[in-house]
């Protein structure tokens, strides 16, 4: 099943987005406080805990924004 | 005489239904001829996303990261939990990067990075390079796994009094595995890390559902944790990070985001998938271990609440914090449970163990053996010396725990992934550019693997006493700057790496040094499953000279 030939770039607009789960989780000053608490955790550990989701938040669109339109 | 017999028999029935399974691997979506590196290596480069993502998975999180992470929780607080943001930057960084290496590798059949570099770069030497740090920095890597069984069967009590009485255990655990890596090749950890992985749910599950209201909740669990720091005298310690680590918090965490898929094991789990689709639907599905990272990392504030007391270390007065996982589970929860967690880690460490030294010898294979031994070496022949270079890295790697002190593995782990980033330029950058030349870039791993040694020998480690090779954490005052911060040592190493490399370049153009030859084309860095180029190669096994 040869899929025809795909455009031959990866570029997209969206890819900027990447660097949002990139950039994010690496400024300390952002989250390492105690205060507020979540349920007990500290804001240091909630709030890297959440920027999974923004990760995955992220990747998963950039990934369904670029998907080729010969693959269904 | 021993009171863990229950954890001892559920962990050995749970090892040996894996081993099982290993075994019948060779048999799972195998062709009719397994006498290829391809197959053998790269499980016929046909996994899909399921497999893909239990086998990425299963190779990035380690045995040791369930053991050493918690530990250093344990042991200095929120500096441990680098390893959340770690793997969290880590996919988006590779999101783009990974699909242009796995067409052009497509393409181009390359098992290797090293592969990659030598056809990209057109120099053996620079591969050769390449090839050799992969297998430095991948044995003490396998060697680490023995130490995360070694942590559960020393909780279990499965110790002896002669050196070869305490390594036995593993010594047969690792036969087992040699065994069924020999047969099945990459099929085996792909299969079984369908139940490392399911094992290792369901245990952290109930541990972070249970746990909790056994200790009364997670306020009280980071109450006793916060107690006991503000008691240490270190100064590094706390619930929060201080002013002088955050530099490092970050660092290392962007450091060894990009370390770890340079290292080859990590490669090979990406070029055994199918299509690019699975990789970048990977890529966002992957997180999920992330989420488990963290809530393991938190065993280790756990443990402070629970009061556990790491068992002695090798030498009289110290002691092995790693074992503060195992000693957990071993207090807090039925003996039947606990032997459950325990065969988790301990297949947690058969998984990666077995991709790493298939990683090792697929380098060894194509990058040594076939370019400095024999040339024209069959594909056959090319599966059979990988088959038996997997078996003596793992002989290697059972004798570093066994003759040497453990923590001489750990130290090497360290320097490992400080050296694996040595090889990101050439990797990466030349999947996008072939600009920096190929001198030049010798050249930057030279000086970046120089100047990362000499500040890994400047540290030493407070905790033991050691002069040398005690940590990764590089004080800046060391560079005459007036500052108490520390910084990753990989990360500096990586950009002297990177200017060296740039300025030699620019050298080489003013004297019009030959660049070589760029085997590759713009298009190999976008190819697809059913590549009408790779269809045609496979349709004509003759030996087909590039088409464009």
């Amino acid at each position: 099943m040869a899929a025809p030939e795909s455009p031959r770039t990866d570029s997209s607009p969206w890819n900027w987005l990447l660097l949002a789960p990139i950039v994010v989780p690496l400024l300390t000053p952002l989250f390492n406080h105690d205060e507020p608490r979540l349920a007990g955790f500290p804001l240091f550990y909630w709030l890297q805990f959440a920027f999974i989701l923004l990760g995955v938040g992220t990747t998963t669109l950039v990934y369904r924004m670029t998907r080729k339109r010969s693959r269904p | 005489m021993n009171d863990h017999v229950t954890e001892i028999v559920i962990f050995t029935v749970l090892f040996l239904l894996v081993s099982a399974i290993g075994f019948v691997a060779a048999r799972w979506r195998a062709p009719k001829d397994m006498a290829h590196l391809d197959e053998w290596g790269l499980g016929g480069r046909s996994f899909g996303g399921w497999i893909t993502w239990f086998l990425v998975g299963g190779d990035l999180y380690t045995a040791y990261t369930f053991v050493a992470v918690p530990a250093l929780i344990f042991g200095a607080g929120a500096a441990g939990f680098f390893a959340v943001p770690y793997t969290v930057v880590i996919y988006p960084m590779f999101f783009l990067i990974l699909i242009r290496l796995w067409s052009v590798s497509h393409r181009h059949g390359f098992v290797t990075p090293a592969d990659f570099v030598r056809t990209r770069y057109d120099s053996p030497t620079l591969a050769l390079l390449i090839a050799i740090t992969g297998i430095v920095a991948t044995m003490p890597y396998i060697a680490l796994q023995l130490v995360g069984i070694e942590a559960v069967l020393k909780t279990m009590g499965v110790t002896g009094d002669s050196a070869l009485a305490r390594h036995l255990p593993i010594i047969i655990a690792f036969a087992i595995l040699a065994a069924y890596t020999y047969q099945s090749g990459l099929r085996a950890p792909a299969l079984i890390a369908f139940v490392k992985d399911t094992l290792i749910y369901i245990v952290i599950i109930v541990a972070v559902l249970y746990l909790p209201y056994k200790l009364g909740g997670w306020g009280a669990i980071f109450e006793a944790a916060d107690k006991k720091f503000q008691a240490s005298p270190a100064p590094g310690d706390g619930i929060i990070l201080n002013a002088n680590n955050q530099v490092q918090y970050f660092t290392l965490a962007l450091g060894s985001a990009l370390a770890l898929f340079l290292y080859p094991h990590s490669i090979t789990g990406v070029l055994a998938s199918r299509n690019r689709d699975v990789i970048k639907r990977n890529m966002s599905a992957l997180p999920a271990y992330s989420f488990l990272l963290g809530l393991i990392a938190l065993l280790g504030y756990m443990a402070i609440a629970a009061g556990v007391k790491p068992l002695p270390g090798a030498k009289a007065g110290s002691v092995d914090s790693n074992t503060v996982v195992p000693l957990l589970f071993d207090a807090k929860f039925p003996a039947w449970f606990a032997g459950v967690a325990f065969a988790a880690i301990g297949i947690g460490a058969l998984v990666p163990a077995a991709i790493m030294s298939i990683a090792a010898a697929n380098l060894f294979t194509r990058n040594i053996y076939k370019e400095y031994l024999k040339r024209d070496a069959t594909p056959a022949q090319e599966a059979g010396v990988a088959k038996i270079t997997s078996l003596v890295v793992k002989i290697g790697a059972v004798g570093f725990i066994v003759f040497l002190d453990p923590q001489f593995s750990i130290d090497l782990q360290l320097i490992g992934g400080v050296i694996i980033l040595q090889t990101g330029p050439s990797v990466v950058i030349g999947l996008y550019t072939r600009w920096l030349h190929r001198i030049a870039l010798i050249a930057g791993w030279a000086a970046g693997m120089a100047l990362a040694l000499w500040m890994l020998w400047q540290i030493p480690n407070a905790a033991t006493g050691r002069r040398h090779f005690g940590g990764s954490a590089f004080p800046l005052s060391e560079f005459g700057l007036d500052s108490q911060k520390t910084i990753y040592v990989g990360f500096v190493a990586v950009l002297a790496n990177l200017v060296v490399a740039a300025l030699v370049t620019l050298l080489l153009r003013v004297m019009r040094t030959p660049p070589g030859a760029d085997g590759t084309t713009p298009g190999d860095y976008f190819a697809d499953e059913g590549d009408p180029r790779v269809e045609r190669e496979k349709s004509t096994p003759i030996d087909t000279v590039s088409s464009t």
